[in-house]
């Protein structure tokens, strides 16, 4: 079913939330893949404001979906979705990356209530999103298993040995994103190591590919409800998206991939946010 | 070794660790065309990414993508040249092992690696990115070489070392943001020989990489407080590792403590003993570094100050260890 009006409305509302917080938890924390967090978060929002089958307060309910962020660097905004969320307190944020806190950058599932696996190597998510589908077929339970991978990520081999095992075993109970931003660390990905025809190189490992503008949640929510009832092949999600949105200085800027904010710099942001958020 | 490749000291405690390293590898590349430089999408946080600026069209970015890098290196290596690689410790050592192992060591090949952010001196990122066990791996290798310098000073000599050294050589040094321990780079480095920084005849402290400059600070609280007399010996080179210096040690000073940023097991702690264990000789003797787990989330001081090899910690164990018994050997004189 198409979104309404009323569910985007309150969609655009939590990302607006979740942007304010990734800037506000960088800032505490000295220092977040700032680039990388902001251009998921139409993607984190879809998914845990609708489509996510999910408990905060029983977080390691059976038959939960299950979702894992491969591209695990983006954990500054991941946790603080989770806290608003209610999985846990979202003060407790403000020790994120100091002595003994639960919140370093990449998350550990053994401290943050919520994750369904630890990342933050590349190329570690899809072969364990893999595995959970694997499972849960196996074991007959009906939870989805759901994926999000950065495009630099995919230069790692073993998300192309994942990608063969999901089109080999037919998981359509993986549904996989790629934040398609267009940028890792060194640079632009197509002058790192060119990924394209990017679109094309899944196909022929066997998925179905959607293409969508990763901050729409009308073609978002199109491609996953198609992936939900596709039943030949594991759906691809290419979601073309912008490094640093939100913000207009950090946007496409691939120094913003890892950053530290100032108090200074952190209200620019806040402004930054606060014009785009009228249009 | 390389002749004419000093650089300003001056310079050099301005810049951090790893980017010394950069200005050698540019230097180095003027001496020897055959160096080439490999990095996996971390050319500029390893700083690997000076050399690609000075020589674009002898850097290869391997993208995302290690294991096909420490490959690639090996081809290069097999085709005549001089491939320095660098990308963290944990991708080095754990994601490419094997390409490390089967590649590069089995075949003896002449590729250096620089590995960055090894230990827990990016202790804010998590597991995920801190590297306890790199040293065991690596040390566990035949052919490797394995170099853990104590500050940048030292990173530079190793690296200009490494060139000339035959085959394969490790070189794991932290974030870049540590504190300098050498005020000038001429203090005699020469891979597998010890340096003793502080002599003594109580105690030894054998260190490497950031546990050096803060044992050099707990010899001199201890000289001053409780009148003792402490030897820190760095061991930058932990294969091949300086077992003279150490059966030295047990002689002169019979009780011994490593510190090292790493697990407990497999590093320079288990180097060390084994050299003891061999000797045959009683000593009293612990190991510092990360008790066998994963290291808590936090930056690197406070880690190393709650893990007690920072100055504070060093002196707690020193205490310590002064206070414990080791079996006298009737033989002793005669044993070296
Ligand atoms: C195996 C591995 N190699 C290197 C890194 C260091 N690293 C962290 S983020 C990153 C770039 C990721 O690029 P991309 O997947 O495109 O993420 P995004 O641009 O969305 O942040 C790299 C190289 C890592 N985390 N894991």
């Amino acid at each position: 079913m198409p979104l309404s009006e009323q569910e985007i409305a309150g969609l655009r509302q939590h990302a607006r939330q979740l942007r304010q917080d990734i800037l506000d938890v960088t800032f505490w924390a000295g220092g977040a893949h700032i680039g990388g967090a902001l251009s998921i978060v139409e993607i984190l929002v879809l998914l845990y404001y609708k489509y996510l089958s999910i408990d905060p307060k029983n977080p390691e309910k059976e038959d939960r979906d299950r979702f894992i962020l491969s591209k695990g660097h983006a954990g500054v905004g991941f946790a603080a979705l989770l806290a608003r969320k209610g999985y846990f307190d979202f003060e407790l944020l403000k020790d994120f990356n100091k002595f003994n806190s639960p919140f370093g950058m990449h998350l550990d599932k053994h401290k943050v209530p919520g994750l369904d696996a630890s990342t933050g190597s590349l190329g570690h998510g899809l072969p364990m999103a893999v595995g959970l589908a694997l499972g849960a077929r196996l074991q007959k339970r009906q939870w989805l298993t759901y994926c999000l991978l950065g495009d630099g990520e995919c230069n790692e081999g073993s998300i192309w040995e994942a990608a063969m095992a999901a089109a080999h075993y037919k998981l359509t109970n993986l549904i996989t994103f790629v934040d398609r931003n267009r940028f890792s660390v060194d640079g632009n990905t197509e002058d790192v190591m060119a990924l394209e025809p990017f679109a094309d190189k899944w196909r022929s490992f066997g998925f179905i590919v959607h293409e969508v503008d990763g901050h729409s949640y009308t073609e978002l929510s199109r491609a996953i409800e198609a992936a939900m009832k596709e039943k030949a092949a594991p759906v691809l999600i290419m979601a073309h998206t912008v490094k640093g949105k939100g913000v207009d200085f950090m946007e496409g800027d691939v120094r913003w991939h890892y950053g530290g904010l100032d108090s200074d710099t952190l209200a620019k942001t806040k402004q930054s946010l606060a014009s785009t958020a009228k249009d | 070794m390389a002749e004419g490749l000093t650089w300003n000291v001056y310079d050099a405690n301005t810049m951090t660790q790893a980017d010394i390293y950069g200005d050698v590898l540019c230097l180095l590349g003027e001496k020897y065309d055959r160096i080439v430089g490999l990095s996996a999408d971390l050319a500029k946080s390893t700083k690997i990414g000076k050399f690609a600026e000075k020589y674009p069209h002898r850097f290869f970015n391997a993208g995302i993508a290690e294991q096909n890098m420490f490959g690639m290196a090996a081809g290069l290596a097999l085709s005549g040249l001089v491939p320095v690689v660098s990308t963290m410790a944990v991708f080095t050592t754990m994601r490419a092992a094997e390409q490390v192992r089967t590649d590069i060591c089995y075949q003896n090949l002449d590729v250096k690696i620089i590995a960055t952010h090894g230990g827990i001196s990016f202790g804010q990122a998590g597991t995920t990115h801190q590297c306890t066990e790199d040293i065991a791996i690596m040390r566990s290798m035949a052919n490797m070489t394995v170099v853990v310098p104590a500050d940048g000073i030292e990173c530079g000599n190793a690296v200009i070392a490494c060139i000339e050294h035959p085959g394969p050589v490790y070189i794991r040094i932290g974030r870049g943001f540590e504190p300098t321990c050498y005020e000038n780079d001429t203090y005699g480095f020469e891979i597998g020989k010890s340096v003793e920084i502080v002599p003594g005849s109580d105690i030894t402290l054998i260190c490497c990489g950031i546990t050096v400059l803060q044992a050099r600070e707990a010899a001199q609280i201890l000289k001053k407080t409780d009148g003792l007399s402490v030897r820190v010996i760095n061991m930058h080179t932990i294969k091949p590792l300086d077992a003279e210096a150490v059966r030295k040690a047990i002689a002169e000073t019979r009780r011994i403590i490593t510190f090292e940023d790493h697990n407990i097991y497999g590093g320079l702690g288990s180097a060390v003993a084994e050299v003891i264990a061999e000797s045959g000789k009683a000593c009293a003797f612990t190991r510092v570094g990360i008790p066998d787990c994963y290291s808590l989330v936090g930056y690197p001081e406070d880690l190393y100050h709650h893990y007690k090899f920072d100055a504070d910690g060093i002196v707690g164990k020193v205490r310590e260890v002064m206070g414990k018994d080791f079996e006298e050997d009737e033989n002793w004189e005669d044993g070296f």
